[in-house]
């Protein structure tokens, strides 16, 4: 299996690193009497050693994923400029906080008297949550964006449910997400997909139209939309929704492009929920753990998740006094050690720092579209905020899809943006570069998007066949669909 | 400017080039009605600042690590070896995204497909996934799994102990889906009442959920519970809340079940005040195109290189929104990359001597207590059920017992008033590998003096 040595070469997988004998940890010696399994526990129902595990020291195991961590780009390395995700610097001070004794080890069944500083900081990240959003009440709980969706969605059923009204439809445009569909469905509803204006943002003559049955439970909305443009006709929106007896649930995903310029809570909004790990800078971890509080207006308040975090003569409680509360939608509080990096987050940031990070997220992709203009199409040229959507089709003329461009980008040293989303754009790239940018940075990407423009047209076949400078080339996708191979097993030899 | 942002140069040549005098008209998108004044939240403060503040919140707790302690109930305290924390800390891994390109992204690809196989190991079964939320949800999405793979079967059937939480998230989920969720209690032993459970089943029932280890802390008796849902065509589920039972325990995948599922915290992961955990989620082949969330599979490069991508994802609500199989995108993947290098570490034979020595732990501090004799004042619930590292003792005032031992400096374990009124009234005690001798004995003392 192994392959020639270099800084290139393949990491074998920790299973195949296995030499018998081997052990990378040594357990505290047993003070107890050692109990055979056999006389305490019925014989059928106990296993020996696993077949297949691995045996392997500390240091097989440092030099394994120490490997295998230089496969990866990361923000610490550069622009990660992925559309709608905002991959932004992860400070380490959060990093060190977070894993403080009092904080990291606390258990979430302790009684409530030896965890007053947790629940404190639980109720400063509601405090502030509502402060930045200027909404009612939070829940904490949701442990991600499509979490915190299926969170505000049950919230607003049950709403409906209490006045009696079994509303079936939720709208959703044509540039969602697709959680927000799944998650509408999820929580009992029929979604019904409406399309965009020719400008990409809400129609409000379409909106009308569906809500005329009296059968629509809410509006899904993100705000700005996944073009990044701000929808202009939301209060108005939210106000047809309201006298119909419809609410606005808001998708809170692109909430970076607006902290301290406007508040959700203005625009109508009946739920929000809050990516912590994108707007309030919780690391990504390669595909989480995320946190998605959901800001709620006063008419969801009742149906708040419990347990909420009150305060009572000085003293923090976790109250479930909430009748027609929906319930919970995990285990214990919420992720915790998230909430903790957000607040420090807020905290290092605030009220000025949080406001210039959206004036800077929001300054630095127009930036990009100002440099990219012309070399790359916009279908949708309304006024950027945090992210620009560009697409293939000037490049399409010689062959070059946007997934060629993005991977001939990692030949640049860029991880490319999002690919075809928001599905209302063919051949979309979808560019967001956050606040964490400086200019040289920018340009660098400029100069390399440039650079494969020029190559889209002179060379389209390197374009085609990129990358050459990564670890492995392009994978073969459909095989790994058509065949699947989801784990490792020990081949016979 | 802040420290986390670009400067003041910077933003003077952008705005430049963009031709704006000001950011401001950056947002003159944004109707004045929906605009903010300064928000009211304090200026920004220094690292040192920050530093101080949180040190105040984590002094106003109690850490377990300054107490013998013998919590659990869902959240456990085992060996958290330095490795894992930190390779963890490399930003190369946590600073990067779902690995959506993964010419960029083979680091957190081969982590997870090595997650994945650890998972199937465990579980004794086919296909794992990436990893979802906790316990809770994993139980609610192998409950959705069934009811699809069933359709015209509505109810679910929770055999014996769960989990409060996780059956309190599993009502929330399964109201607005049109599930019923039907309960069979548990007998004097603490093991789920067997004749009940044959009655509860029928030609309605999608999905059986037993969780073993239970919250009562008895191990239920998989092999004979295993062919008796298989017999009624309901998918049988076996739920863990404490993942390192698995060392030593076999798992629902040896006796049949579709999916073992739970709770993987307990392979080194932080109590974290209750999250982030690690959910994991295992299932029979046949399920193979029905499994919510993300998985990661093998393929070849275009130089036949061996290299891991995101597969199957046609499940999935990017892909296939509203008939999506979850609704879950964001997962936990740094936690099942933590649960990866601890169990790389443990390994084949660490992971046995792990649950074993936990085992003996509890099998000591269970043995202290029956010494007491018949006078004394706790006593276990289920003297003569087998249990792995936690079990209950009945007393009547468990939250003062809990109180006193704290004052002598003990975390005793979790008081069953926590859990809503169900329960039998006690404390639930979880036992370690990292229970000392000494911190068993004066658990023991206490309980002899204080109770």
């Amino acid at each position: 299996m192994s392959g020639e040595r270099s800084f290139r070469a393949p990491e074998r997988l920790i299973f195949e690193r296995s030499t018998p004998g081997r052990v990378g940890y040594q357990l505290p010696a047993l003070e107890v009497p050692p109990v055979d399994p056999a006389a305490t526990l019925p014989p059928a129902l106990v296993r020996g050693e696993i077949e297949g595990m691995p045996e392997v020291s500390e240091v097989d195991v440092v030099r394994h994923f120490t490997r295998l961590s230089k496969w990866n780009y990361s923000v610490d390395e550069g622009l990660y400029p992925l559309g709608s995700c905002t991959m932004k610097y992860n400070p380490r001070i959060n990093e060190e906080i977070a894993r403080l004794a009092g904080i990291a080890q606390l258990h979430p069944l302790q009684p409530e008297d030896q965890v007053q500083g947790a629940l404190a900081l639980m109720w400063e990240l509601e405090r502030a949550l509502i402060a930045i959003t200027g909404m009612a009440r939070v829940t904490l709980q949701p442990a991600a964006g499509a979490h915190g969706e299926l969170t505000g969605m049950l919230m607003i059923r049950k709403a409906l449910l209490d006045r009696g009204e079994s509303r079936k439809v939720v709208l959703i445009p044509d540039s969602a997400h697709g959680t927000n569909p799944a998650s509408a469905v999820f929580a009992g509803f029929e979604t019904v997909e409406i399309a965009s204006t020719a400008q990409g943002t809400l129609d409000l003559a379409v909106l009308a139209r569906h809500l005329e049955g009296g059968n629509v439970a809410a509006l899904m909305v993100t705000v700005p939309n996944t073009l990044g443009v701000f929808e202009p006709e939301i209060v108005e929106a939210a106000a047809m929704l309201h006298a119909n007896g419809a609410f606005l649930y808001m998708d809170g995903a692109n909430l970076n492009s607006f902290v301290g310029i406007a508040y959700p809570g203005k625009m109508g909004a009946d739920a929000l929920h809050i990516n912590l790990h994108k707007t309030f800078s919780t690391p990504h971890g390669g595909g989480g753990p995320g946190a998605g509080p959901v800001a709620v207006s006063e008419a969801l308040v009742p149906y708040l998740p419990v347990p909420t975090v009150e305060k009572r003569d000085g003293r923090y409680t976790l109250s479930s006094e909430r009748p027609a509360s929906i319930g919970k939608v995990r285990s214990f509080y919420g992720n915790f050690g998230m909430l903790v990096r957000a607040l420090a987050y807020i905290r290092s940031l605030g009220r000025d720092g949080l406001r210039s990070m959206s004036e800077g997220a929001v300054l630095n992709a127009n930036y990009i579209r100002r440099r990219l203009e012309g070399e790359y199409h916009l279908q949708y040229d309304g006024p950027s905020l945090h992210e620009v959507v560009f697409d293939d089709s000037l490049q399409a003329a010689s062959g070059v899809k946007n997934v060629d461009i993005a991977k001939r980008l990692l030949d640049y040293g860029f991880h490319p943006p999002t690919m075809s989303f928001p599905l209302i754009v063919h051949g979309a790239l979808m560019i967001e570069p956050t606040e964490s940018e400086g200019i040289d940075e920018l340009e660098e990407f400029v100069a390399a998007m440039k650079a494969i423009a020029r190559e889209a047209r002179e060379n389209p076949d390197l374009v085609k066949g990129a990358p050459y400078s990564t670890p492995v080339q392009r994978l073969d996708e459909v095989r790994a669909a058509r065949q699947p191979v989801l784990r490792w097993r020990r081949t016979k030899d | 400017m802040h420290r986390y942002q670009a400067g003041e140069g910077d933003r003077r040549r952008m705005l430049e080039a963009v031709g704006c005098a000001t950011v401001d008209q950056l947002f003159a998108s944004i109707p004045a009605e929906v605009r903010c004044g300064q928000l009211d939240l304090a200026p920004g403060r220094s690292e040192e600042e920050v530093r101080r503040e949180f040190w105040a919140y984590a002094v106003a707790n109690s850490a377990p690590e300054c107490f013998a302690s013998f919590l659990g109930a869902g959240v456990y305290r085992h060996a958290a070896p330095a490795v894992a924390d930190a390779l963890l800390q490399r930003g190369e891994f946590f600073t990067a995204y779902t690995p959506y390109q993964p010419e960029v992204s083979q680091g957190t690809l081969q982590a997870i497909f090595e997650f994945q196989t650890l998972v199937c190991q465990l579980a004794q079964l086919d296909v794992a996934n990436a990893s979802l939320y906790d316990g809770a949800t994993a139980v609610v999405e192998a409950v959705m799994l069934a009811a699809r793979a069933l359709p015209e079967r509505r109810r679910v059937v929770v055999a014996g102990a769960l989990h409060p939480d996780w059956d309190a998230v599993l009502a929330t989920y399964c109201e607005p889906m049109g599930v019923t969720v039907g309960r069979v209690g548990w007998g004097r032993d603490g093991r789920v009442d067997a004749a009940a459970l044959r009655g509860a089943l029928g030609d309605d029932v999608c999905a059986v959920l037993v969780q073993s280890p239970n919250f009562l802390g008895v191990v239920e008796d998989l092999a004979a519970l295993g062919p008796v849902i298989a017999g009624s065509g309901a998918l049988a589920v076996h739920a863990v809340a404490e993942a390192t039972s698995l060392g030593l325990l076999a798992p629902g995948g040896a006796f049949g079940f579709d999916v073992v599922c739970g709770e993987m915290q307990a392979f080194g992961i932080p109590a974290a005040f209750g999250g982030p955990l690690l959910g994991f989620f295992a299932a029979r082949q046949p399920h193979l195109r029905q499994m919510p969330g993300r998985l990661v599979g093998e393929t070849v490069d275009a130089a036949g290189r061996r290299g891991f991508v995101l597969t199957l994802s046609t499940r999935e609500q990017h892909i296939r929104r509203a008939k999506a199989t979850s609704n879950i995108c964001t997962n936990h993947g740094l936690m099942a990359l933590s649960a990866t290098i601890v169990l790389s570490l443990l390994g084949r034979r660490g992971v046995r001597e792990t649950a074993l020595a936990s085992h003996s732990t509890a099998e000591y501090l269970k043995n202290g207590i029956r010494g007491q004799g018949s006078g004394a004042r706790v006593k276990l619930a289920f003297p003569e059920s087998p249990t792995y590292n936690e079990f209950l003792v009945l007393h009547d005032e468990p939250d003062a017992l809990l109180a006193r031992l704290k004052a002598e400096g003990v975390l005793g374990g979790v008081s069953t008033s926590r859990s809503g009124g169900r329960w039998p009234t006690g404390v639930l005690v979880a036992a370690t590998e990292r229970n000392t001798r000494e911190e068993c004995d004066r658990l023991l003392d206490g309980l002899r003096r204080l109770a």
